[in-house]
């Protein structure tokens, strides 16, 4: 657990960086500190790793006075990543991973293990990737490495500095995700510092939203969205809180669990009886064992025999843990009315439609208003 | 592999001129004596000799003295120690050798003296450039993930500025062998002892005598160092290059 206690920097000219902030962040917590450049957020973290020296207040971790022990052994007791990854390009990956473990004394065989281990974690083949230099590899593989090498030695605290700041949108969206799915199972207390809103709803236990050195509000995000305290808190949330909302909505929750379904073996002629008889405008086309192909409907018929010749096959598809923003967006993007949602090895789960995110989104407004 | 052949060729042709030169009867039957296969071996292991002090003089203060200004606490004396160095590079090296002459009187050690100071140069600000161009992220992460100051100076530091600190060492190597040939001005031995021989006579012969086996000397260094430098660099740097 993370305690900070009134905790201010001033710097030597007068700067108040930071103004008697102070947070709790219970254990297996994923915080973030959101807010605007220069609103102090990077400074708080920075002071629960002591790379920058505390001028007022205190930080407790697990109730020991952070200033009471030894600075690097601190350190290697939380897992720092951060915008830049900052990899030592003279080290190969796996040496990058095996820092902190070197550095606490670990013995050779298990370091390398750990560091296979914490490949795959990240979604790296370990065979691969472990001897290649950080020079080899692309920014959203070297971002991995990065959160890799934060988690080396286990450490129960992870402190993240936009750690997925510096990568394509699509690319941050896998990582986001993939993130969320290791600190379901991990468990850390993690400080993640970010000024990108949604990034902040999306991946917040809780969010602290700060402004000029202190913090404007310490809630949940969906409070943040739809309880703001005040403003500023209103304006920097921004007045598109509907579509904010979807962010905490994943589309387990309102997907069609029992799409119809029609398998690509079939005549074309019953996938048209069937939609013209149940009222459908598309069928799910899925193979034998059940894994999503593509979709088929009204236009499509009449083309072809079989339905796997006339669908048109999509490849576009989101897991149970997409949130609903990001479904929306790839059905946008992509001109789909409908999105399958797949298991990892493409089995189909189900589906969701336009209409599933109207139906979702006036549902969580209703609802908001309502309490 | 092209370069290795344009490397010996020019090897090759620097030395088979000075050979060619030291057969020629002609030159042997007239008035000027031309120098023997024995003194110009002897002034070119002499003229090694000065290169090899000077710079282990200024390798082993030029190195501390550049990353000693990076570290904190001493940044103040960045400034004045790179420029001085940056300074003190324009200054013409044969000026600097006469300074040294009535400063130290004649002989070997204001020759050795002079070469060390203008060798001292680039490999100080080379050192220098090397651990600060280091990307501050780099270090920061290093120091966020419990590194010492030490482990971080060996670990990271040191190896990422170690092209760097070499390149400087090379060139630094090249423009002392070069700058050598003027020590014999202030009583220094070595293959300027040839040249000066030549321009004093008149003979231009006897100036290449001196002058191919010195950028013969110059070129095999620079090629020895360029070796030992890569040898010492990281895969990971190298590979880094490449794609930048």
């Amino acid at each position: 657990m993370i305690e900070l206690d009134k905790v201010s920097k001033v710097y030597p000219d007068g700067t108040e960086a930071v103004k008697e902030v102070s947070l709790e962040v219970g254990k297996g917590e994923l915080c973030v500190l959101l807010g605007p450049s220069g609103c102090g957020k990077t400074t708080t973290m920075k002071m629960i790793n002591r790379l920058i020296p505390i001028t007022g207040g205190k930080i407790y971790i697990d109730g020991v006075d952070n200033t009471k022990m030894d600075e690097n052994e601190l350190r290697r007791n939380i897992g720092y990543a951060i915008q830049q990854i900052g990899l030592f390009p003279n080290m190969t990956v796996g040496q990058n991973i095996e820092t902190v473990p070197e550095l606490k004394g670990w013995p050779k065989a298990e370091r390398r293990k750990r560091a296979e281990e914490l490949l795959e974690l990240v979604g790296m083949d370990s065979g691969e990737f472990i001897d290649k230099y950080p020079g080899e590899l692309s920014g959203g593989q070297s971002q991995r490495v990065g959160v890799a090498r934060a988690l080396g030695a286990d450490p129960p605290i992870l402190l993240m500095d936009e750690p997925f700041g510096a990568i394509d949108p699509i690319t941050r969206i896998r990582l986001q995700d993939e993130f969320l799915k290791i600190q379901q199972e991990i468990r850390k207390t993690v400080i993640f510092v970010t000024h990108d809103i949604y990034e902040a709803i999306k991946l917040a236990d809780r969010v602290a939203l700060m402004k000029e050195g202190q913090i404007v509000q310490y809630d949940t995000p969906a409070n943040l969205l739809y309880r703001p305290k005040n403003e500023f808190v209103e304006n920097f949330v921004g007045g598109d809180r509907a579509l904010k909302g979807l962010q905490l909505i994943r589309a387990k929750e309102v997907m069609t669990s029992t799409p119809p379904t029609v398998s690509a073996d079939e005549k074309a002629i019953a996938a048209k009886q069937r939609m013209e008889r149940e009222g459908l405008d598309s069928l799910v086309v899925v193979n034998h064992d059940g894994k999503f192909l593509g979709w088929v409907n009204k236009a499509h018929l009449g083309r072809g025999d079989k339905v796997g010749e006339i669908m048109s096959s999509s490849g576009m598809t989101a897991t149970v843990n997409t949130v609903l923003n990001e479904v929306l967006s790839l059905m946008l993007s992509q001109g789909l009315e409908n999105l399958a949602i797949v298991t990892e090895d493409n089995k189909l789960q189900g589906m969701i439609s336009f209409d599933t995110i109207r139906k979702a989104l006036a549902e969580a407004t209703q609802r908001r208003q309502a309490e | 592999m092209r370069r290795y052949v344009v490397l010996i060729s020019i090897l090759a042709l620097l030395l088979g001129l000075t050979i060619w030169i030291t057969n020629l009867e002609w030159i042997k039957e007239g008035v000027y004596r031309p120098f023997t296969r024995g003194d110009i071996l002897n002034s070119t292991i002499s003229h090694l000799e000065m290169v090899l002090i000077a710079e282990l003089i200024a390798i082993s203060i030029g190195i501390p003295l550049g990353i000693l200004v990076t570290r904190p606490g001493f940044r103040r004396l960045a400034t004045p120690v790179v420029g001085g160095a940056n300074v003190g590079q324009t200054i013409p090296s044969l000026a600097i050798i006469a300074i040294m002459a009535p400063i130290l009187g004649f002989g070997l050690e204001s020759a050795v003296v002079a070469l060390f100071i203008y060798g001292l140069l680039p490999i100080v600000r080379n050192s220098y450039a090397g651990i600060n161009n280091i990307d501050p992220a780099i270090v920061e992460a290093a120091k966020g993930m419990g590194m010492t100051r030490g482990q971080i100076a060996r670990k990271i530091e040191l190896p990422l500025a170690l092209p760097v600190i070499m390149t400087g060492i090379r060139i630094s190597t090249v423009i002392t062998v070069g700058t050598a040939e003027l020590a014999v001005l202030v009583g220094g031995k070595g293959l300027g002892t040839i040249t000066l021989n030549g321009v004093l006579t008149l003979q231009p012969l006897t100036i290449l005598q001196g002058a191919a086996p010195t950028a013969a000397l110059a070129i095999t260094l620079g090629f020895i160092l360029e070796r030992i430098e890569s040898w010492m660099t990281s895969q990971g740097l190298k590979i880094k290059a490449e794609i930048a």
